[in-house]
């Protein structure tokens, strides 16, 4: 048998991760990304990764606590055993950054420093500087450039990834791929691919996102037959400085620090915000929230962010939606010396000093929490099974999805400082199983006959020429680009009404249609990175069409999908009673709306649509409880709902309760 | 209409962009002019994208769009180097209205020298990233498994860590460099790719590391474990290409966007590469 190799797509942490990892297992990788492995968007991460640590052990914090925050900012809606299994990982995934070399701050006496993030009480988040990002992407990049001397691992840097090459069993054998420089189009032979592409922002035009996070990769296998999960779950962080191209991350600790959020109370008025009157100005989080203000958790600080421009019409500027965040009340020496870092940010890309003029905010699109359908083996204790070749496999056999790009570790919302560990993880795991599965393998891909490949290559060269010879002047591919942003933006954001969602949902057939009509301006072979755009432009809409339909037919709210019209109520009555009876109402329509709606989205793609179908979640290891923040008689809720597990607990074969022995009061989780 | 921008100068409805292309390797290359409307918050990454969405010039022809390089557009990943008006930087970064305030009339947009030319203002910086292979810029642990964790280290040496581990490989200082030349080689009729790489990376192994790999030498040397093998990253600093090349012009530091003391860690090379070769020449 010739020798079998393992193709990865994708040089972010994920991807890296795995390569150096199967690279040690004695594997020939091939790696490829459409830019250098080191300039993968992992590289614009900046808080952290969590773990358990030592410290916070002895304060009562551990794996399971971390699994349990996790599982509950999600709002259980992922699989309980690859969470579990990763949080379990996460002291030792940081210490083999450590090992890596990676710039960790350090505390006084040279441990790892930590910080606390959002959804935890616990000090978890490692970091280093503002760049925990690039620092453990270049730790990893380094390996595997030590690997790449030793010649175990070949780079295909600036190549496109087109789709996987199947056989008549529809196993995976490879890929076929194009060369961004030369344009060729060529197949390669691979015993296994592993998908490891990222997010897909770009779908909603401008996001938090790199430039090359268009889910290109991952709609390409989707369209080859792997099913898309969870779709309609995207992340919206509440501030961020909207540009031109980009919308750059503004963090939290702006308003931790005193910031205010504000518009005129005139639309658009036209004054320096300076010389705009104390009382003629509109503190909505202020007021409409005057017990947590400018904190609001940030889903609702998000929400409101979005209602006060989108339906209140208040936007600070006409051409686009934006809202004063305002650090001019505070001393400027104080703001330099607490936030300084991020105050630069802003300075350098806005070109105004935030310390003497109002910045000016809006939410933007920050993670996609779906990607492809993803397998795994539980163990007894519920875990994961090391070294399954089951673990990460799409549903086609020898394709797998790591990182960003798969749907399993962080249900309806992500923490923040999660992903990245959920990245170096499932890069680290799945290598093993690969390991495994070549073995298992009686014939190597090297050995299959080349027609496989050629008809692979032939028709991806057939579209290609298709699309370089489409008719002049015809639809532009950038504008169409523009107008799908506007549309996702509108509709499958932050609010989500079903009348929007189902005109969005038409629309985007029809922006499909027009896409399919696009002219290219540069209809030469060489470096021709109109046709390279125009082809993942063309690729949006798949994944486009899963989230719209996914967000339309999920009628709840739950972490990041938010429909006004299904939302649960807060309790409204007058008397011990009254409450009492109200909260054992709301907690049977918890209960029966757990029943109908705590189910992954499962999209399959029938050639034009998606089909969606759902899919039971494991919820074995911890309860599903609710998430009570900021509802009016929430103690009663949770008292209630206490009661009820009690209740279950005691009866033989009932519900076993959260390990821990405890749940966890209200509070909102945050990205 | 006069606008004003966000810092409160006077704005134009328009201006004019500048661009040096070049349709491929060993091509000439020619400047075309651009104009494109002004918008609010714009930096050179939007305008170009603005000029690939409507690809006219000046004078109303059609011409194919310009090729860049980019990805996180927050300056972090390097991809985007270009010099514009003049000056090596990324353009990511690079706000409109400040160019414009330098030069109100147009911006201009040129690839890097020092790199072979691929596509108008994309290059190839492959040799940068052989550089590195050749300092060995990494910590040579036994294995990834779970062997707890790394040596503990001192506030001071995260905080001199950290900046040098910040390069982004951008090329902005081997832009600037007067002894980085430039290399660049095509392949021959009948030469396979292999072959042909393997002449590159031949020829890219004799010419000059370059500011930033000397000062990931420098890096990982520092590294607790890292330093385990400083001895071969100094072979290479004292090999062909290496640090001896370096004039002492300190231009590379001038143009770091990240600010790297560049000039230090050449100097920190410098001596230990000088108490490397005395020992090398006693433990003959
Ligand atoms: C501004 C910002 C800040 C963040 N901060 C944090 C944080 O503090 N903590 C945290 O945990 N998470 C954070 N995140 C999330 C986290 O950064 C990402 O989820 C993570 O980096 C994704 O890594 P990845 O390896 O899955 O993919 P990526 O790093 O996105 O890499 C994808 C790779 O796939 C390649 N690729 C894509 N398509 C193709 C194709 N068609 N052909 C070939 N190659 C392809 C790309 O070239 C790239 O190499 C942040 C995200 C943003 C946007
Ligand atoms: S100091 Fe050395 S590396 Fe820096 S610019 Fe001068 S010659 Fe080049
Ligand atoms: S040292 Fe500075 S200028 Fe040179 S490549 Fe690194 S970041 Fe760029
Ligand atoms: S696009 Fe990343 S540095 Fe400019």
């Amino acid at each position: 048998m010739a020798k079998q190799r393992v193709m990865v797509i994708g040089g972010g942490l994920a991807g890296l991760a795995a390569s150096m990892k199967l690279a040690e297992l004695g594997i020939d990788v091939d790696l490829m990304s459409l830019t250098p492995a080191k300039r993968s968007h992992s590289v614009c991460a900046q808080g952290g990764i969590n773990s358990c640590n030592d410290q916070t052990r002895q304060l009562g914090d551990s794996e399971w606590k971390h699994f349990d925050d996790t599982v509950y900012g999600g709002d259980f809606l992922q699989h309980q055993p690859p969470v579990k299994e990763m949080t379990d990982w996460a002291p030792k995934v940081i210490e083999l950054m450590d090992r890596l070399g990676v710039t960790f701050n350090r505390t006084q006496e040279g441990f790892i420093d930590r910080r606390r993030f959002g959804g935890t009480l616990y000090k978890r988040t490692a970091f280093a500087g503002a760049t925990t990002g690039q620092q453990l992407l270049y730790a990893l990049d380094e390996q595997v450039r030590r690997w790449e001397s030793d010649g175990k691992v070949t780079k295909y840097e600036f190549w496109d990834f087109l789709g996987p090459v199947l056989d008549e069993n529809g196993v995976c054998l490879g890929c076929v791929a194009q060369d961004l420089v030369t344009m060729e189009i060529r197949s390669f032979r691979a015993d296994a691919v592993v998908l490891a592409t990222g997010g897909c922002g770009l779908i909603y035009g401008r996001s938090t996102m790199s430039m090359v996070c268009t889910g290109s990769a991952v709609s390409r296998s989707f369209q080859a037959g792997a099913r898309y999960g969870n779709g309609e779950f995207i992340q919206v962080h509440p501030t961020a400085i909207p540009g031109a191209d980009k919308l750059r991350l503004m963090s939290e600790s702006a308003r931790g620090e005193g910031g205010r959020v504000w518009v005129p109370r005139t639309s658009q008025d036209p004054r320096d915000p300076k010389n705009i009157p104390e009382k003629e100005r509109y503190y909505f989080l202020e007021e409409r929230y005057p017990e947590y203000g400018n904190l609001v958790p940030r889903d609702i600080a998000t929400r409101e962010i979005f209602d006060t421009c989108v339906n209140g019409g208040l936007s600070v500027e006409a051409g686009r939606q934006c809202v004063y965040l305002d650090l001019t009340h505070i001393d400027a020496d104080e703001l330099t010396r607490k936030l300084g870092g991020i105050l630069s940010i802003y300075e350098k890309f806005q070109g105004v000093d935030p310390r003497f003029t109002p910045m000016k905010i809006f939410p933007a699109v920050h993670y996609s929490m779906g990607g492809l359908w993803a397998d795994y083996e539980r163990t007894a204790e519920g875990g994961l099974q090391p070294g399954s070749p089951r673990n990460q496999v799409t549903d086609i056999p020898n394709l797998y999805a790591i990182g960003e790009c798969d749907y399993q570790y962080h249900g309806g919302n992500r923490l923040g400082a999660n992903s990245l560990l959920s990245c170096i993880f499932s890069g680290l795991f799945v290598a093993p199983g690969l390991e495994n599965l070549l073995k298992s393998q009686s014939s190597s891909a090297a050995d299959q006959d080349a027609s496989l490949y050629e008809g692979a290559v032939r028709q991806h060269q057939e579209q290609h020429q298709a699309l370089l010879k489409r008719p002049v002047g015809k639809e532009n591919p950038y504008l169409i680009h523009q107008e799908l942003g506007d549309l996702m933006t509108k509709a499958a954001t932050v609010v989500r009404r079903n009348d929007q969602l189902e005109a969005a949902y038409s629309a985007c057939i029809e922006l499909h249609e027009r896409a399919q009509k696009c002219s290219l301006s540069d209809t030469g072979n060489w470096t021709n990175q109109n046709v390279v755009f125009t082809k993942a432009l063309l690729d949006m809409f798949p994944l486009a069409k899963s989230i719209l339909k996914g967000a339309l037919q999920r009628d709840e709210c739950r972490g990041a999908h938010f429909k006004p019209g299904f939302k649960m109520p807060s309790l409204t009555g007058e008397d011990a009673g009254d409450r009492r009876r109200e909260a054992e109402a709301w907690c049977d329509r918890f209960d029966a709306n757990n029943e109908k709606w705590l189910k992954s989205t499962v999209a399959t793609w029938n050639d034009t649509e998606p089909d969606i179908d759902y899919e039971d979640v494991d919820t074995s290891l911890i309860t599903p409880r609710p998430r009570l923040y900021g509802l009016a008689g929430a103690e009663v809720i949770e008292r209630v709902w206490r009661e009820r597990q009690a209740a279950k607990a005691d009866r033989p074969g009932g519900n076993r309760a959260t390990k821990s022995g405890e749940t966890a009061t209200a509070g909102a989780a945050t990205s | 209409m006069a606008a004003t921008s966000s810092n409160g100068h006077a704005t134009p409805d328009a201006f004019e962009v500048r661009i040096l292309r070049q349709a491929g390797p060993g091509q000439h290359s020619y400047w075309e002019r651009h104009r494109v409307k002004y918008e609010h918050d714009m930096n050179v990454i939007s305008v170009l994208q603005r000029i690939a969405a409507n690809t006219k010039t000046v004078e109303g022809k059609s011409v194919a769009p310009v090729a860049w390089d980019c990805n996180c557009l927050e300056e972090v990943c390097g991809a985007c180097t270009m010099a514009i008006n003049g000056h090596v930087r990324q353009a990511c970064s690079a706000l409109v209205d400040h160019l414009l305030e330098d030069n109100p009339n147009e911006i201009t947009l040129e690839p890097m020298t020092k790199f072979p030319a691929l596509r108008d203002l994309c290059v190839d910086r492959g040799r940068l990233f052989r550089s590195l292979q050749r300092v060995k810029a990494w910590v040579p642990v036994d294995s990834y498994y779970d062997l707890g964790p790394g040596p503990k280290q001192s506030r001071e040496e995260q905080e001199a860590a950290y900046p040098l581990s910040e390069c982004m490989s951008c090329g902005c200082c081997m832009e600037a460099c007067p002894q980085y030349m430039k290399v660049e080689l095509t392949q021959n009729e009948g030469e396979n790719d292999a072959d042909f790489e393997t002449r590159q990376q031949e020829a890219y192994d004799g010419a000059f590391l370059g500011a930033a790999a000397i000062s990931q030498a420098v890096l990982f040397n520092a590294n607790p474990t890292g330093k385990n093998i400083a001895g071969e990253r100094l072979d290479a600093l004292m090999g062909e290409g290496g640090i001896q090349v370096c004039g002492n012009a300190q231009n590379c530091v001038a143009v770091c966007p990240k600010e790297i003391p560049l000039t230090t860690s050449i100097a920190c090379a410098g001596r230990s590469t000088t108490r490397h070769a005395l020992k090398s020449w006693f433990d003959r």
